[in-house]
């Protein structure tokens, strides 16, 4: 329980925020640098960018291609994970390939990507799937691994198959891990695909901030592209947090904090 | 029979790969064998001694600038409630910007070359460790600290004593998993804002002509160097100092 | 002619093999249960009654001798035979009524509800049915393991330690409800326990057993009628006599 009033709760980090934006004005100003922008200048940057229809078609487009990477390593990671975590051979035998493909940067595999499904659309989707794969996979087989046995020993007690226990004990009682896992994969899915569209396509925001460098060194438009960036991640990240309170989850997260 | 499982796995999908690459009609895509030469032309020619150095010191550099600045401020700001509240909100905005988004910026104040990817580096360890070390501390459970106080701890005696030992467990998986990120994007960096390292290799080695052998060689690397790494952080997760933070 | 014994545990050993050797936990245990029998397995911590119970109810196979209920060998474990362990057991991803409706899954929509209705009202969590386990209080979860177990209608019971979580009043007022419940659905209940003032409080006979390897010392008819006066000279003469077999002093 707060003893100190939700105002202060408000007005700290609102006051913070408006403190910063005003340092960076500031800073801009007094050093006369033409390499930072302003924020006046990020906000009219902004505007321009709604107004030439560019903002949302851009952010429309980056948004889709995380849905796509990312709904296929949801439906192809969730059973994978559960089913390693169910079958400690079947852990113990890919465990050594996990490992090794973990720590690859999902941008590393882009040239692999691009001689496999040329300069499309597959390539960065192919890059944002697998960046989303791994932590969903070790996430729900560490999710099936923390199942206390009293469960698994109550379900057979009452009578059920392994495909019911599977279903009415195990998965449940996984779930809130699956879900710290998903939030994660969505976050590096996010990462990626502002990576990944530096590189090889001709939209969406990282493309924008590629391009108006490139294109003119349009240092507004970069920083306006990188806060949008940031928005949307934070609203991504703060959706998928909602998704942890629902009351059938609610209970594997007590006692944690941000 | 359990233990020769892992191999015989790994095995079998070894040669799917070999059979695949076989059958595949462009010819650019590499079976093993083809890459395990290329990891020894590449050792011949000293590129793979060069570049994996490159690559482990622009990580280095990078990830202790943002250990030093972050934990010491995360510990800050996981004691002063104000402070944490007030910056908070401005952390988690910052914390979804890909690292790979500030390369425009970066090369604009560093140029292309060690400092923008160490920045870079820097950037991608430096929030979410500022959040572990906070996070860490708030979670530090109220019993231990007034057993501190009640011993007549004062607080930076209380900060080394207690809080410190206390975090450490939830801090070392942090820096464990930073590092992995790090190493994610030293590599990001490389392929994209320097001329050396890993990931330039990666990139250099297809644009220079198709030779995915050497690509694929560099990826190899990359995950070797990435998952010893990671097992040289686990290592210290066993310390006895830390040890009995990691449930069961 | 007497009904056979419901539970029949004959010349049952259990042992487990550890590095190089094995390790014997339980060591020719006989026993008989009558239909409708509250037994109270009691001995410290360690001694291996939780393993005679798994094996009782069929989580594990015997390494020597058998069980039967009902007459016939114990396979594995059965809905008609339902284990009841501490608060933890209840499933926190469902409400009170999805917790009892648990094991109901073959049954038509009608009669689940009414078995549930029932079995909420029976152990006093009417007007819980939509509460999730973290919000109710040991007490109140050990109730809902027990709905939970009653509503399959099994025949025997195994109660693990239930109440061992529970604060002293909490696991008293549980005590009573149990042998409430007792009153009102007849089962045969195998309760094993630690607390030797419980075992008197509850059964209608202590099983004391020996610590590791375990055998039964001796078997105690708890020759009281319900409700038990925990004051009555009988009461603490069978309680003296559990504090002798168990080799305790009498004063602290």
């Amino acid at each position: 329980m707060r003893t100190r009033s939700d105002v202060e709760r408000f007005l700290l980090p609102l006051g913070t925020a408006a403190l910063a934006i005003v340092v960076w004005s500031l800073a801009v100003r007094l050093t006369h640098t033409t390499v930072l922008p302003s924020p006046l200048k990020v906000a009219s940057a902004l505007r321009e960018l709604a107004g030439r229809g560019v903002l949302w078609r851009y952010v429309g487009d980056s948004l889709r291609r995380v849905a796509t990477g990312y709904s296929l390593a949801l439906v192809l990671g969730v059973p994978a994970g559960l089913a390693l975590g169910w079958n400690p051979a079947l852990a113990s035998a890919f465990n050594p390939v996990i490992q090794m493909a973990r720590p690859i940067s999902p941008l590393a595999w882009m040239p692999l990507a691009i001689l496999w499904f040329g300069v499309s659309e597959a390539a960065p989707g192919f890059l944002i799937f697998l960046g989303a794969f791994f932590p969903i996979v070790v996430a729900s087989m560490n999710g099936v691994r923390s199942v206390p046995a009293m469960y698994l020993q109550a379900g057979r007690n009452f009578g059920l198959s392994t495909p019911r226990l599977l279903a009415r004990v195990v998965f449940p009682a996984a779930l809130p891990q699956i879900l710290v896992g998903l939030r994660i994969a969505l976050g590096i899915a996010w990462l990626v695909v502002v990576a990944a569209e530096m590189i090889a396509v001709d939209s969406g925001l990282g493309y924008l901030i590629i391009d108006s460098r490139n294109a003119g060194k349009r240092y507004d438009l970069v920083v306006a592209g990188m806060l949008l960036i940031g928005a949307i991640g934070l609203v991504l990240d703060l959706f998928a947090r909602r998704l942890e309170r629902l009351r059938t989850v609610r209970w594997g997260f007590q006692g944690e904090t941000a | 029979m359990r233990r020769l499982l892992p191999f015989s796995a790994t095995a079998a999908l070894l040669l799917v790969w070999f059979l695949a690459a076989r059958r595949q009609t462009s010819g650019l895509f590499p079976d093993p064998l083809q890459v395990l030469n290329g990891l020894l032309e590449l050792l011949r020619r000293g590129l793979l001694a060069k570049y994996v150095v490159a690559s482990l010191f622009r990580v280095s550099w990078g990830y202790l600038l943002a250990v030093l600045t972050a934990v010491p401020l995360g510990l800050l700001l996981g004691w002063y409630r104000r402070g944490e509240r007030a910056l908070n909100p401005l952390l988690q905005l910052l914390r979804p910007i890909s690292p790979l988004a500030w390369i425009p910026i970066s090369i604009l104040w560093f140029g292309v070359g060690d400092l923008a990817a160490i920045f870079l580096i820097f950037l991608a360890s430096f929030l979410p460790l500022t959040v572990a070390a906070m996070n860490a501390v708030r979670n530090v459970p109220s019993t231990l600290l007034n057993a501190g106080r009640n011993f007549g701890l004062s607080n930076p005696r209380l900060l080394a004593s207690v809080i410190l030992p206390a975090a450490l467990p939830q801090l070392i998986v942090a820096l464990r998993i930073s590092l992995g990120v790090a190493w994610l994007v030293v590599v990001a960096a490389e392929m994209i804002a320097v001329n050396s390292g890993l990931g330039f290799l990666i990139v250099d080695a297809r644009n220079a002509g198709n030779r995915y052998d050497l690509v694929v060689a560099g990826m190899v690397m990359i995950g070797l160097i990435g998952l010893v790494l990671d097992l040289g952080m686990r290592q210290l997760e066993r310390m006895k100092a830390v040890r009995w933070g990691y449930g069961s | 002619m007497t009904p056979p014994p419901k539970v029949s545990i004959r010349d049952l050993s259990m042992r487990f093999p550890t590095d190089g050797s094995h390790i014997e936990v339980l060591s020719s245990i006989d026993l008989e249960v009558k239909d409708g029998e509250l037994v109270c397995i009691l001995g410290p911590s360690g001694c291996g009654k939780s393993t005679l119970l798994n094996v009782v109810g069929g989580f594990l196979k015997a390494t020597g001798g058998a069980v039967l209920i009902d007459g016939r060998e114990v396979a594995g474990p059965d809905p008609r035979r339902i284990f009841v362990f501490q608060e933890r057991g209840v499933f926190p991803w469902l409400t009170v009524e999805g917790n009892v409706g648990f094991g109901l899954f073959r049954l038509a929509a009608g009669e689940r509800a009414e078995r549930i209705a029932h079995y909420v009202k029976l152990v006093g969590l009417s007007g819980f049915e939509n509460a999730y386990p973290q919000e109710l209080s040991g007490g109140m979860k050990q109730r809902l393991e027990v709905a939970r177990a009653l509503a399959v209608n099994p025949d025997v019971l195994f109660l693990d330690e239930p109440f061992g979580a529970l604060d002293s009043i909490t696991r008293l007022v549980m005590r009573s409800e149990l042998l409430r419940i007792r009153r009102a659905e007849k089962k045969t209940i195998l309760f094993v326990t630690h607390d030797i003032d419980e075992s008197v409080q509850l059964a209608d006979r202590v099983v004391v057993m020996s610590t590791r390897p375990a055998t039964i010392r001796r078997i105690v008819d708890i020759d009281m009628p319900h409700p038990r006066d925990l004051s009555a000279p009988r009461y603490i003469e069978l309680r003296d006599m559990l504090f002798e077999e168990i080799g305790l002093a009498h004063k602290i």
